[in-house]
């Protein structure tokens, strides 16, 4: 790939002259998809970005949310998400690894000390070969690189769908603390200061990888593209970790910015044209793994592990001694500069002179044609309720993920009160003494049946989940992934979830304060469904959550979502059995829906709690049984326990009255039936029934764990 | 005094630990390395993590490092010592205690919560339990399947060095219990120069903040207080 015509011809403009071949390269990835947005920034306008908590909304490396002290010492939550798909189809171990080492640095460069990953991941049919071998190299890179540097993976998702099968996601969200002293954000301060590069030496590796993740995969990607993939190195993340915290104890930086996509040229620019300044570059000064790179390859490397700093001309020294102390390198490269042209030269000669705000922001947007998406037809497959609750609750899909986060260390840094595996994770946030509920996902079903409803039942559930173990949303960031933009009806079902999920977070009242973009995930095998991940994070008092298995003493409630009739597009059931069906109806006022929800999960009364949704309400009851608890409940109809309606949630209570009066106007309360001391999960549907021991329920459950 | 918790490159539980040590109301600090211990070191913690990455082998390059002389010249001294996770395939490559952790038996990393149950209940680092007690605790690694050959297996027998084995809720040792193939089903040993220094996969700070959950590792880490 190379520059376009058209866009040579405005650089060309620009500059008055032809680009020099440094230029042409730093232009190519600086204005590919990837990193300039062309085709979705123009729909990004719908998302809510500000609300009273927002410290720094999007556009920086990562964005920052208060969680509000009464003592005006706000903690603030830094939260950033990041695609890594391309380079997990070529080489699912290092391109997961080094999703996750990006994401964490964006949260180094907002002075926070990084405190949770969550993943979301999203492959072909299970049964088949490849997407299981993607699958269990995605899992291992992630668990390598997080367990490695110290840094929970509390929350994910793991999705299986035929449209994965060319193209896999790896969606990777990290979460970091950090207060009003040491923010740091991406905005350059002051003509005359230093810029620094810290971290591991520069290579030839990851050459272009911006422009790689912005084409479809090519059948040979898996060979011809290796080179573009980079190899990550936990062990120099950490000591990074570790020399970035002692930088910001110091208060010795001045703005941040990792290298990621277009590397040091990419990180260097972004960060001189935020504070409307230029810079100065010596590229030879680069601390080097390899010998005769020119300086095209310096300023493109995506080497990972780095970081650039500008720094007071005083500080230099003290800087470099750090980073000595934690065996890392720095090079002094270059200065802040008042002229706002980007200047980069090597071994004396320039290489690149081109002005700074024009090489972030000169890319021209486009306008591309979209078709609206259709709704599908009820046409319902013969249901026998036996054959479904196997079919559904046996399926990878709802499976247990205990195989994947059994092989994260989630428990590092000693705050996670509510692990993996349940609605939502809860850490202890000492300082603060809050509750920070997480959860992280989108399903595929959901979106390739229906993307508007889909993209706002995906905010829904995120949301339910959190309110599930009481707490309340406080912020989110999203990974918009799609297809091809420039074929109409894929651009039409992107346009759809960026316009659903915007919604519902407005309606949320949650503000999404950072995200990415990844389109042209397209293949020979065609595009992938329009995914929307989200990671979101709530706040509650105190650390304690109502747990997701049944205790057996208490009434079953159903809480929440509409009275409309059940339906089934986008389920599990349909995804399995075939057929089609209208999106479920989703309620019309979830901001007070969800606050009751976390109000009742911390009832006194409330014994256990969790939210229906990725197989309906089979798969809800059938994660709450155990040997020692299981449950006796009726329901109107087999549809109704595979509608997927988010928004509603499981409550098993000793109090039903206080329930139902909390929800009294809000939202429906519907009595399920006990919950049992037998392990037996019994369940009339109409005229069907069905029994099943814990046992049964735990076989079908560990799908997964059993094939792998 | 104070219990030096000695961060290596890559250490990655350092900071847990001094927090758990000092929930306890025992000071504790972190050490980098290179810094060498304090004067005043009273107690020593090898916390868990990936040293050096856990290239070459896990705890084989840290076990090489210039602070390992100062940490043996104290243990023999009589300084307590405790290698947890990395720190205890430090502990083992440094030969402060017997045996090696390798690979686990499902070669992945496994992060979840197991009973132990205490073996001898009559070191610093178990005298808060009796014999026989089962408690919880998480284990965390890849690389914490404890081998040795047979004959110093019978002398660790023999002399009660087996601080906690790996068993059933009802303090049953079992295969299915022992989740990384440990021979003898073991979790922690007792060091050359004496119960002051041990070695354990377990975690016993991340099972110590009563505001997380289980607080069952808070004896392990009493062994540090001052008699």
């Amino acid at each position: 790939m190379s520059l376009s015509d058209p866009d040579r011809e405005l650089v060309t403009d620009h500059l008055g002259r032809e680009p020099t071949q440094a230029e042409q390269a730093l232009f190519e990835n600086l204005w590919s998809e990837h990193c300039a947005y062309r085709s979705s920034r123009p729909l990004l306008g719908a998302f809510e970005t500000d609300g009273e908590n927002v410290i720094v909304p999007p556009g920086d490396d990562a964005g920052v949310v208060a969680i509000p002290s009464e003592d005006g010492e706000d903690t603030y939550i830094a939260m950033g998400i990041e695609s890594h798909n391309h380079p997990s189809y070529v080489d699912p171990f290092d391109g997961a690894a080094t999703g996750v080492g990006g994401i964490v640095r964006d949260i180094l460069s907002m002075g926070a000390y990084p405190i949770a990953l969550t993943d979301s991941l999203y492959f072909g049919d299970f049964e088949r070969e490849y997407p299981r071998y993607l699958f269990e190299g995605v899992v291992e890179g992630i668990s390598h690189y997080g367990n490695s540097i110290g840094v929970p993976t509390v929350a994910g998702s793991v999705a299986f769908h035929d449209g994965y099968e060319g193209n896999p996601l790896v969606n990777v969200a990290c979460v970091g603390l950090t207060d009003s002293d040491r923010l740091v954000t991406a905005e350059a301060q002051e003509p005359g200061n230093k810029l620094v590069l810290v971290g591991r030496e520069t290579g030839r590796d990851g050459m272009g990888g911006a422009s790689f993740a912005s084409e479809d995969l090519a059948e040979d990607a898996e060979t011809e593209d290796r080179p573009a993939v980079q190899v990550g190195d936990p062990y120099s993340e950490k000591l990074l970790i570790e020399c970035n915290e002692q930088l910001i104890d110091e208060d010795l930086i001045e703005s941040a910015r990792d290298l990621g996509a277009a590397g040091l040229g990419g990180a260097s620019s972004e960060l001189v044209a935020k504070g409307g300044l230029g810079a100065a570059i010596e590229l030879e000064r680069v601390h080097q793994r390899e010998p005769g790179m020119n300086g095209t390859e310096i300023l493109l490397s995506e080497s990972q592990e780095r970081m650039v700093y500008e720094v007071r001309p005083d500080d230099v020294d003290r800087v470099s001694e750090i980073a000595e102390r934690y065996d890392l390198q720095a090079s002094l490269i270059g200065e802040t500069t008042e002229d706002g042209i980007y200047h980069c030269t090597f071994e004396g000669e320039t290489v690149v002179e081109a002005d700074a705000e024009f090489l972030g922001e000169g890319a021209p947007m486009n306008d591309l044609d979209h078709v609206e998406p259709a709704q599908p037809e009820r046409d319902l497959p013969e249901l026998d309720l036996e054959t479904a609750f196997e079919t559904v609750v046996g399926s990878p899909n709802t499976a247990s993920k205990r195989w994947v986060y059994r092989q994260y260390d989630h428990e590092v840094q000693v705050r996670t009160a509510t692990p993996p595996g349940d609605d939502a994770a809860v850490l202890s946030i000492r300082k603060a003494e809050q509750g920070l509920a997480i959860s992280a996902g989108a399903d595929p079903n959901w979106t390739a049946a229906a993307p508007y409803e889909g993209a706002r039942a995906v905010g829904l559930e995120n949301a339910t989940n959190i309110a599930a173990k009481g707490a309340t949303p406080l912020a989110a960031v999203d990974c918009l992934n799609g297809g091809n933009p420039e074929k109409s009806d894929v651009y039409g079902g992107f346009k759809a979830i960026v316009d659903g999920l915007a919604d519902i977070c407005s309606t949320l009242e949650t503000p999404v304060v950072g995200g990415n973009v990844s389109l042209y995930n397209d293949s020979v095998e065609g595009p992938i469904p329009p995914t929307p991940t989200l990671t979101m994070v709530g706040t509650k008092d105190g650390y304690d959550a109502p747990p997701m298995a049944l205790s057996g003493d208490g009434t079953l409630l159903l809480v929440g979502g509409t009275d409309d009739e059940p339906a089934l597009g986008g389920s599990e059931l349909l995804a399995q059995l075939g057929g089609s069906d209208r999106f479920p109806e989703l309620p019309a006022d979830p901001a007070e829906l969800i606050e009751t929800i976390a109000k009742v999960a911390d009832f006194e009364s409330t014994l256990a709690t969790h939210d229906v949704s990725h197989g309906g309400l089979a798969v809800t009851l059938a994660e709450m049984v155990s040997d020692d608890a299981g449950v006796d409940v009726t329901v109107e109809s087999p549809i109704a326990l595979f509608d997927e309606q988010p928004g509603r949630v499981v409550v098993e209570t000793t109090d039903p009255e206080a329930v139902r009066e909390a929800f009294d106007g809000v939202a429906p309360v519907q009595e399920l039936g006990e919950a049992t001391s037998d392990g037996t999960l019994s369940i009339a549907a109409g005229e069907a029934s069905l029994a099943a021991d814990a046992a049964d329920v735990a076989e079908l459950r560990g799908v997964i764990e059993e094939e792998l | 005094m104070t219990v030096a918790v000695v961060q290596f490159g890559g250490s990655n539980c350092d900071r847990d630990t001094v927090q758990a040590l000092e929930s306890l109301g025992i000071e504790a600090e972190r050490v980098w390395h290179e810094d060498g211990l304090p004067a005043d070191v009273e107690g020593i913690v090898l916390p868990g993590g990936f040293s050096y990455g856990d290239y070459l082998r896990a705890g084989a390059m840290a076990a090489h490092s210039p602070i390992m002389d100062e940490v043996r010249d104290a243990a023999v001294a009589g300084t307590p010592v405790l290698g947890i996770c990395n720190g205890a395939q430090i502990g083992c490559e440094a030969s402060l205690t017997p045996g090696a952790f390798t690979t686990n038996e499902s070669a992945r990393f496994q992060c979840e919560h197991v009973h132990v149950r205490v073996e001898n209940a009559d070191t610093p680092w178990t005298r808060q339990y009796e014999e026989g007690d089962v408690i919880e605790l998480p284990i965390a690694h890849g690389e914490g399947r404890f081998e040795i050959d047979d004959d110093r297996l019978e002398t660790l027998e023999d002399e009660g060095r087996v601080l906690f084995r790996y068993c059933e809720a009802d303090g049953t040792v079992t295969p299915e219990a022992n989740p990384n193939g440990s021979k003898h089903s073991i979790a922690g040993v007792t060091g050359e120069e004496g119960d002051h220094v041990a070695v354990l996969m377990p975690h016993p700070e991340r099972a110590t903040l009563a505001d997380i959950g289980v607080t069952d590792g808070q004896g392990v880490l009493e062994g540090f207080r001052a008699d």
